[in-house]
C-alpha cells in the first residue's frame, strides 16, 4: 500500500515539501542543540521541563484520544465509525511518533537512550511510560495497517487481530495514564500532587484528540474523494462537548480544593498562572484565553444548533484544540515548576530556538499524518470505486 | 510491483544478517571473561550505615562565614562558575530562612538576626530518596553501603527527571559544557559533560579515603557528620542534646541534614 503515498496531486505533494522543510530548519537547529546543549532552551535550573515535555504532554492526549473512535466501532459495534477507526489509528500512530521525538530532543544525552533498555529500572514511571508508548505505536501500526489492508483486498481482517484491537482500547488509556504518574507521583510539587491530574488528563486527551480529528475530517472531505461522513462527525462532536465539559469540570475541583482549604502550597502555583504571584505572571493571558477558548468550545459543541453548522463547529473543535494545548501544555509544566522547591519565582519563557524545533518535530508528525491519511484516503476512494 | 518488493526485502534481510554477523562471531571466538576486577574498601576509608549531617546554623552570622564552604566544594569537585543565571550549576549554597524551611515551619516574625542568617542547602542524601525512585536508568541510586545518593554522570542520560523529583531543588543540569566555567580543574575528580545532571555527593570520594566532606572540613567545626544510626556517634548526641529540625519532613523522604537553629 506503501506506493499510494506517492501518487498525489501538485497540492498534494506542495504541502509535503512545506512540511519536509520546516523537518529540515527543525533539524538544523536541533543540531545546533546537539552540539551546544540544551542551554539554547529557555529552560534553567527551577524550570527543568520546557516546551518539549509540554509538547509531550499534549500529544500524548491526542495519541489517545484515538481510542474513541475505535472503542464504540469494536466493543459497542457502532458501524458508522468503521469509516473513521483508521483515521483515529494514523492519527495515534503520528502523534506517538511526535511525542517519542519531543523526549528525544529533550534529552541531554540523547545517544544514551538506550541506557533506559539496557537497565530496566521498573521503578521509575519513565520506564514504564517508554514501554506503554512505543506498545501503544506498534499496536496501532500493525492494527491500522492490517484492517486497511484487509479492506484493500476485500476480505475480514485477520482473526489474531481481534485480541490486539481490545488490548489497544485499555492500552490507550493506559499511555495517559502512566504520563499523567510521571507528574503527580512527586513529592514536593504541589500542583501536580492530585488523584484527579490522570482522569483530567483522559478527559482533555478525549476533547483534543476527536477534535482535531473531526478537523481532518472536514479537510479530507474538502480534498479528496472520500467523506468520514456528517454522522460520523456529529457522534465525534458528541464527544468532544462531553470531554471539554468533564475537563473544565475536573480543573474546578482543582481551583475548590487549592483556594478552599487555603494550602499555600496548592494555591500558590494556580494563583501564578492565573493572576500572577509576586509581580510574576508570564502565562496569566495565556491562561485565561486557554479559560475562554474552552468556555467557548463548550458553548458551541453542547448547543446543538451550532454543533450541526458547520462552520461554528469549526470554530468551537479550533477552540477545544488550542484551549487544552495550553492549559495542558505549558499552563502544566510552568504551573507545576513556579514557584520551585524553596518557594523562589524564575519564570521560563521559550526561547526562538527551540520553537523552531517544537516546529520541526509538528511538521515531522504531520507529514507522517499525511502519509498515512494519504495511503488510507485512497484505498477507501479504491474500495469505493 | 510484489517481486521488486520481495527483493528489496531479501536485500534489507541479507544486509541485516552481514551486519550482525561479525559481532555474534567475535563473541563465540573470544576467550574465557578476564577476572572480576575487585573493589574493596581501603583501610582509612570512614565507613557509615546512612551518614548524616548536623548544621549549627547559629555559628553562621553572615554570608562571609559561608563561602568558604562553598568554594571548597565547588573547587574540589570542578563545579563550574557561570553567572549566566539560567545555566547556573550549584552543589552547596546559601539561602534565607524562608526559602529553606518554606513548609517546614513557621518563617513569620522571627527574630531579625534568624532573618539575615545565612542558611546552607544541599542534596539531603534522603533515606528515601524521590530522585532514585524517578531515574529511569539508575544513573542516580543510592549507595547501599552507607546511603549517599550518588551519581554516574555516565549513564545519566540527562532527562531530569530526577530534577523534577526532588523536593529541595538539589540538583543541576549542565545546559551546556560546564568545562571553560572550571577556573583550576582538580585533576582528582572528573569533570562533567553537557547533558548530564549533578549534585552534592557527600564527598563519597574523600571518605574513601579517610577523609571528612569538604564542606566539613572547612567549617570550623560548626558542621558535624557522622552515622546516623550509630546512637554514639556525634551527630546522634547533637541531634539528641539540641533542638533539630529538617526541610519538609512531612514529604517522608527523610532528609540525612539537620539544622539546629
Amino acid at each position: 500500500m506503501l506506493e499510494l503515498a506517492i501518487k498525489g496531486t501538485k497540492r498534494y505533494y506542495g504541502w509535503l515539501a512545506l512540511l519536509l522543510g520546516l523537518v529540515g530548519i527543525g533539524f538544523l537547529v536541533y543540531l545546533k542543540q546537539l552540539d551546544f546543549g540544551l542551554g539554547i532552551t529557555g529552560m534553567n535550573r527551577d524550570v527543568s521541563w520546557g516546551f518539549y515535555i509540554a509538547n509531550f504532554t499534549f500529544l500524548v492526549g491526542v495519541a489517545a484520544g484515538g481510542v474513541m473512535v475505535v472503542l464504540p466501532y469494536y466493543l459497542h459495534d457502532y458501524k458508522a465509525y468503521g469509516k473513521v477507526t483508521i483515521l483515529g489509528e494514523f492519527l495515534a500512530i503520528a502523534s506517538v511518533v511526535m511525542c517519542i521525538t519531543f523526549i528525544l530532543v529533550d534529552l541531554g544525552q540523547p545517544m544514551r537512550v538506550m541506557n533506559v533498555l539496557l537497565y530496566p529500572t521498573p521503578n521509575s514511571v519513565l520506564f514504564w511510560d517508554t514501554v506503554v508508548l512505543n506498545g501503544y505505536l506498534f499496536l496501532n501500526l500493525i492494527i491500522g495497517w492490517n484492517v486497511l489492508e484487509a479492506e484493500r483486498q476485500g476480505v475480514h481482517y485477520q482473526s489474531w487481530l481481534k485480541p490486539l484491537i481490545y488490548i489497544s482500547i485499555p492500552w490507550a488509556v493506559s499511555i495517559h495514564t502512566v504520563t499523567a504518574y510521571l507528574y503527580c507521583g512527586l513529592p514536593g510539587r504541589g500542583f501536580w500532587l492530585t488523584a484527579v491530574l490522570a482522569p483530567r488528563f483522559l478527559s482533555s486527551a478525549f476533547a483534543s484528540g476527536p477534535a482535531l480529528l473531526i478537523l481532518l475530517c472536514l479537510i479530507i472531505r474538502r480534498v479528496s474523494n472520500f467523506d468520514p461522513g456528517w454522522k460520523q462527525i456529529q457522534s465525534l462532536a458528541v464527544t468532544v462537548a462531553y470531554a471539554i465539559c468533564i475537563n473544565v469540570f475536573f480543573l474546578l475541583c482543582e481551583v475548590f480544593v487549592a483556594f478552599y482549604s487555603q494550602i499555600p502550597e496548592h494555591m500558590d502555583h494556580l494563583k501564578y498562572l492565573f493572576v500572577g504571584l509576586h509581580g510574576h505572571g508570564a502565562y496569566v493571558p495565556w491562561m485565561w484565553a486557554s479559560m475562554t477558548l474552552m468556555v467557548i468550545g463548550i458553548i458551541m459543541l453542547v448547543n446543538p444548533v451550532t454543533r450541526k453548522n458547520e462552520l461554528t463547529l469549526i470554530a468551537g473543535c479550533i477552540c477545544v484544540f488550542f484551549g487544552c494545548w495550553i492549559d495542558k501544555g505549558m499552563g502544566m509544566i510552568s504551573g507545576g515548576f513556579v514557584p520551585n522547591p524553596l518557594h523562589e519565582i524564575n519564570e521560563y519563557i521559550p526561547t526562538l530556538l527551540e520553537g523552531l524545533i517544537t516546529i520541526g518535530v509538528y511538521a515531522l508528525g504531520f507529514l507522517v499524518l499525511t502519509l498515512l491519511f494519504k495511503i488510507a484516503v485512497s484505498v477507501k476512494e479504491e474500495v469505493r470505486a | 510491483m510484489d517481486t521488486s518488493r520481495r527483493r528489496v526485502l531479501q536485500l534489507l534481510g541479507l544486509s541485516a544478517a552481514a551486519l550482525s554477523a561479525p559481532p555474534v562471531l567475535d563473541a563465540l571466538a573470544a576467550g574465557p571473561p578476564a577476572a572480576e576486577p575487585k573493589i574493596g574498601t581501603a583501610k582509612e576509608a570512614l565507613t557509615a550505615k546512612q551518614w548524616a549531617m548536623v548544621i549549627d546554623t547559629r555559628q553562621f552570622k553572615k554570608e562571609d562565614d559561608v563561602l568558604p564552604l562553598i568554594e571548597a566544594c565547588h573547587k574540589i569537585h570542578n563545579v563550574p562558575k557561570i553567572d549566566f543565571k539560567r545555566w547556573e550549576i550549584k552543589w552547596i549554597w546559601s539561602t534565607h530562612f524562608e526559602h529553606a524551611f518554606t513548609g517546614t515551619t513557621s518563617t513569620r516574625f522571627i527574630s531579625e538576626e534568624i532573618a539575615h542568617r545565612p542558611f546552607l542547602v544541599l542534596c539531603n542524601h534522603c533515606e528515601n530518596p524521590p530522585c532514585v525512585r524517578a531515574c529511569p536508568t539508575k544513573a542516580t541510586f543510592k549507595r547501599p553501603s552507607d546511603g549517599i545518593v550518588m551519581m554516574d554522570f555516565h549513564r545519566c542520560i540527562g532527562c531530569r527527571f530526577c530534577m523534577a523529583a526532588c523536593p529541595f531543588g538539589a540538583r543541576s543540569f549542565n545546559y551546556r559544557d560546564p568545562r571553560p566555567f572550571v577556573k583550576e580543574t582538580n585533576q582528582l575528580f572528573p569533570t562533567r559533560m553537557k547533558g548530564v545532571v549533578e549534585k552534592c555527593n557527600f564527598c563519597n570520594e574523600r571518605l574513601a579515603e579517610g577523609k571528612l566532606p569538604a564542606c566539613v572540613e572547612a567549617s570550623a567545626g560548626k558542621l558535624k557528620f557522622g552515622d546516623l544510626f550509630d546512637e554514639k556517634s556525634e551527630v546522634r548526641e547533637l541531634i539528641k542534646t539540641n533542638f533539630t529540625i529538617r526541610r519538609k519532613v512531612n514529604l517522608g523522604t527523610e532528609p540525612a541534614v539537620y539544622y539546629i537553629v
